[in-house]
């Protein structure tokens, strides 16, 4: 079957590409474009470790057909730091030894972000239930819940 | 070197105790970190494998034709291009396998002996033509019985996996009968049944666990590219990326030298990535197509054809007089092994009753086969499964004779001198410290609310050292280069960073630790076993101690003074008194830059077996709140205490401690492996195989209690598993506490946890 080709903008740049109708958007972003930060874990969109930014809402990127990016604004890990800047949240989880293995990391981050873009100020439940589709093996998540509520604190004062 | 500095004291430490970023970090937040399945070659191909739908079969025929024709098609392997291997015992870690499985485990060969046991792999030039061609492959089966309850197991008219099988028995004489049964293992200390007599209260239950699967949330993944010349490539996540290459050599037929394996980053592993799966297949399918491949498992493959660990059914005895005195104990454990031998059962009977002084003790285990998936590690393998029992009768056995369970194992709890019924005798170990912490925490002062209840267990693990080779070069700026073989899954780079730095007396900054392939340092055992802080930490230190050697040499030879007159401190070589001369201190930088003119560069270099491993105790509490409606529980606080020697990198130590817990809270209240009646796994993926999510948990607080190991030069203890082993006690102790009854069962699921609320709340007749 003929492949289909897509116009859409990726951490700001307008980025083309051919996929297959049944590549999903996990799939170009990572073996047709080379954006590997965003992982497969499940791909069936219970792990939240390929969590993306479409168009300002937080989806798993292995859930969207790559064709469904036409038109989009796709927004990755590697689009999160501002040059040599950090993020916020990328800081205090390195300060908050917030990732062991660090496979899930990207999508925790990404679903972090989508959070505090949308309540700078949530309760711990509120951050915990929000998360709730982001697994970690490694952490218990203590330190990831303690993370992202330091780097909103910092945020909030900044 | 006795004559470079003896181990500091705590107080003098300058790197070790502190928290600094991890060097892997900023890859890690920013997606640049490469793992398992985010490496290509290129003219790479996409590897498929297929899997048998069926528990237990014969293997009739395997069509490959209609596969191979399909144009992208590039190579099929089956059985037939691996080579059968005698019976013959592998080392994998904490777990023994047996080449003759390993090589039936990879491709099934005369039989298939659980749902998802590889037949075939494919490669092809896409992922869709290879999942195509994979559904082009034709096998035929005879089904046969199957048998998936260990208990059903060891029936005597169970169906038989393995005809040629017998009962290896404790004695060491073998069955008459072929069994499902591989081996029986025992251990007697005293005299169980005047132990026994001596005892006021006895409880005895039997208790019966699932598997559970390590579910990492990354995927087994690998590339392997194999030349016209016989020279083989890997690259791929791993717990021990030379073990890869042992058996991977093994199996395709290799000399060890022609395969070199680069360890990706891991995506967790907790003794589930230490056995092969794909490595062998991708590497043949490379060698038949002359392309490199790259295979990778979809989540339902790696339910349903790695992992897990052991189910188990166990009986427990064990009785205490009044004053609190355990007099006996014993235990059956009977284990599930998947398809072939090698269930955790051996670490089972040695840790089941470790963490307590007991003069007569009876343990009995029995490995044994079953149709499903061939177990591997998890955390602390087999002594969890043990634990849930044990701890769970400890629990009850000090209500019955009306002792507060922190002071039970207090009063019974090993220490240095006690000889443990396994036959070891334990040297300055945290069991006493670790309890008195959960005492003493804030969080068992706290007031209970109705149904909720407070639990408490405890935990042992033996921990391992093993072969280690690292090499530390002092770059030609006086920075220090650290190349290790043992795979950071959580956080060891930044650990062995900060030894070197110590030992140096320089800053973590300043050494760059890295993991190398196979090819640039002698063979490295796996990271598990909760060794690699320990053994690969013990070796950097050593390895600076040559550095620093060679540092006072080279000053000395400057300064034309005898070595013995020159001292290394904070990071510079000096003069050890004003009587050996009057020298400007050299640093590693002066001493790198004199090199070239001196002997050449500077380096470090241990090839060890490093001894002296000791062992991890562990005591916990945990508050549950039940719902009597619904029979949800709720983990309300979790309070760990371990022992971890010392502490290099405190929060990576809180953080193993936490996500031991959290993989225990799973393990308690919702994991399991769930079958048809035909022997197919039913929850094969993260929505049905439900592990704890964000809102499931409290924050998890922990205590480092920190008995130095007499062995390692800072004190250092392996920490990475022991607090996985008291949890499942630990809940269920919380739970009989809330609402009065006992589950012997995991998981400890609404459904099971409202059955026995209901069964011991009869409806009051109206």
């Amino acid at each position: 079957m003929a492949k289909t080709h897509v116009s859409t903008e990726i951490n700001g740049d307008q980025v083309e590409f051919l996929c297959d109708t049944e590549q999903t958007l996990l799939d170009v972003l990572r073996d047709e474009l080379q954006f590997t930060g965003s992982k497969e874990g499940c791909g069936s969109g219970d792990c939240g470790a390929c969590t993306v930014m479409m168009d300002g809402r937080h989806v798993c990127s292995c859930l969207v057909l790559g064709a469904e990016a036409e038109g989009k604004k796709i927004e990755t890990i590697e689009g999160m730091a501002d040059g040599e800047d950090l993020h916020p949240l990328q800081e205090k989880f390195l300060e908050h030894a917030a990732l062991q293995c660090g496979i899930c990391t990207p999508g925790i981050l990404v679903a972090s972000k989508a959070l505090l873009d949308r309540n700078p100020d949530p309760t711990e439940t509120e951050l915990r239930y929000w998360l709730a589709g982001n697994l970690c093996r490694c952490t218990g998540y203590d330190k990831i819940i303690r993370a992202v509520m330091d780097a909103a604190a910092e945020m909030r004062s900044s | 070197m006795t004559d470079v500095k003896e181990p500091v004291a705590k107080s003098e430490f300058k790197q070790i105790g502190k928290r600094p970023k991890r060097p892997d970090g900023v890859d890690k937040v920013t997606g640049r970190a490469r793992y398992g399945a985010d490496f290509a070659l290129p003219g790479m191909l996409h590897g498929e494998v297929v899997r048998s739908p069926h528990a237990h079969a014969k293997l009739i025929s395997i069509d490959t034709s209609k596969a191979e024709a399909l144009p992208g098609v590039k190579s099929v392997v089956t059985h037939h291009d691996f080579a059968d291997q005698p019976s013959e015992a592998a080392t994998a870690g904490e777990m023994a396998v047996n080449y003759r499985d390993i090589v039936r485990n990879l491709l099934a060969r005369e039989k298939v002996l659980y749902d998802g046991h590889p037949v075939a792999a494919v490669a092809a030039t896409s992922v869709s033509i290879a999942r195509k061609a994979a559904k082009l492959i034709e096998v035929k089966y005879e089904v046969l019985p199957h048998v998936i309850n260990v208990v059903e197991s060891m029936k005597d008219d169970a169906p038989l996996l393995n005809e040629e099988q017998f009962t290896k028995r404790a004695d060491g004489s073998m069955s008459d009968k072929p069994s499902n049964v591989a081996t029986e293992l025992e251990i007697k200390v005293g005299d169980i049944e005047a132990g026994f007599a001596a005892a006021d209260h006895i409880v005895e239950r039997t208790y019966d666990t699932k598997p559970v699967h390590q579910g990492y949330i990354e995927p087994h993944a690998c590339v392997a590219s194999y030349t016209e010349d016989g020279q083989g490539e890997i690259w791929v996540s791993s717990q021990g990326h030379f073990l890869i290459r042992s058996f991977t050599a093994r199996l395709c037929g290799m000399d060890v030298s022609k395969l070199n394996v680069t360890p990706a980053e891991i995506g967790g592993g907790f003794g589930g990535k230490i056995f092969v799966y794909l490595e062998p297949l991708a590497l043949m399918l490379s060698k038949k197509s002359n392309r490199p491949v790259k295979m990778v498992m979809s989540r339902a493959d790696v339910f349903r054809a790695t992992g897990p660990t052991s189910g188990a059914n166990m009986t427990v005895k064990i009785g205490a007089t009044k004053d609190g005195k355990i007099t006996a104990a014993s235990t059956d454990l009977r284990y599930q092994a998947g398809p072939f031998p090698g269930s955790p059962v051996g670490p089972a009977t040695m840790t089941s009753f470790a963490c307590y002084s007991i003069e007569n003790v009876l343990v009995k285990g029995y490995d044994v086969i079953v149709n499903r998936p061939k177990v591997a590690a998890y955390r602390a393998p087999g002594a969890q499964v043990a634990a849930f029992a044990v701890e769970s009768a400890v629990e009850e056995l000090a209500h019955a004779i009306g002792m507060d369970p922190v002071e039970f194992r207090l009063k019974n709890a090993a220490k240095e001198g006690t000889k443990v019924h396994f036959g070891a005798t334990m040297g300055p170990v945290g069991l006493v410290e670790s309890l008195e912490a959960i005492k003493s925490h804030d969080n068992n002062q706290v007031p209970l609310g109705p149904n909720q209840g407070r639990g408490y267990a405890a935990g042992f693990w033996f921990n391992i050292g093993g072969e280690t080779c690292v090499t530390m070069n002092v770059n030609e700026d006086g920075t220090v280069g650290l190349s290790v073989g043992t795979p950071d899954i959580g956080g060891s780079r930044a650990s062995m960073s900060m030894m070197a730095a110590e030992e140096l007396g320089i800053e973590t900054d300043e050494v760059r630790a890295q993991l190398a392939d196979t090819k640039s340092l002698g063979f490295n055992f796996i990271s598990a076993g909760s060794r690699t802080t320990f053994s690969t930490g013990k070796a950097t230190i050593e390895a600076a101690r040559e550095v620093i050697q060679t540092c006072r040499e080279r000053a000395a030879a400057h300064w034309d003074i005898p070595v013995d007159a020159v001292v290394w401190e904070e990071g510079q070589a000096r003069p050890a008194s004003s009587n050996a001369g009057d020298f400007e201190p050299l640093s590693l930088k002066d001493l790198a830059a004199m090199a070239p003119k001196q002997g050449g560069p500077i380096s470090g270099h241990i090839e060890s077996n490093v001894q002296g491993a000791a062992p991890s105790y562990a005591a916990q509490s945990v508050d549950v709140e039940v719902d009597p409606e619904t029979g949800l529980v709720k983990i309300l606080r979790f309070t760990v205490a371990q022992d971890a020697g010392k502490a290099i990198h405190p929060s990576y130590v809180e953080g193993q401690f936490q996500g031991a817990t959290a993989q225990g809270i799973g393990w308690a209240l919702n994991e399991e492996y769930i079958y048809d009646e035909n022997g197919r796994l039913e929850n094969a993926n993260f929505l049905d195989y439900r592990i704890p999510v964000a809102s499931d948990l409290p924050m998890i607080d922990t205590v480092i209690v920190e008995v130095p190991n007499p062995a390692h030069p800072y004190g250092v203890r392996g920490i990475g598993e022991t607090s996985i082993i008291p949890v499942m006690a630990a809940v269920a102790n919380a739970i009989e506490n809330a609402v009065g009854v006992r589950m012997e069962e995991l998981p400890m699921s609404p459904p099971k946890v409202l059955k026995a609320i209901d069964e011991s709340q009869p409806i009051a007749a109206e």
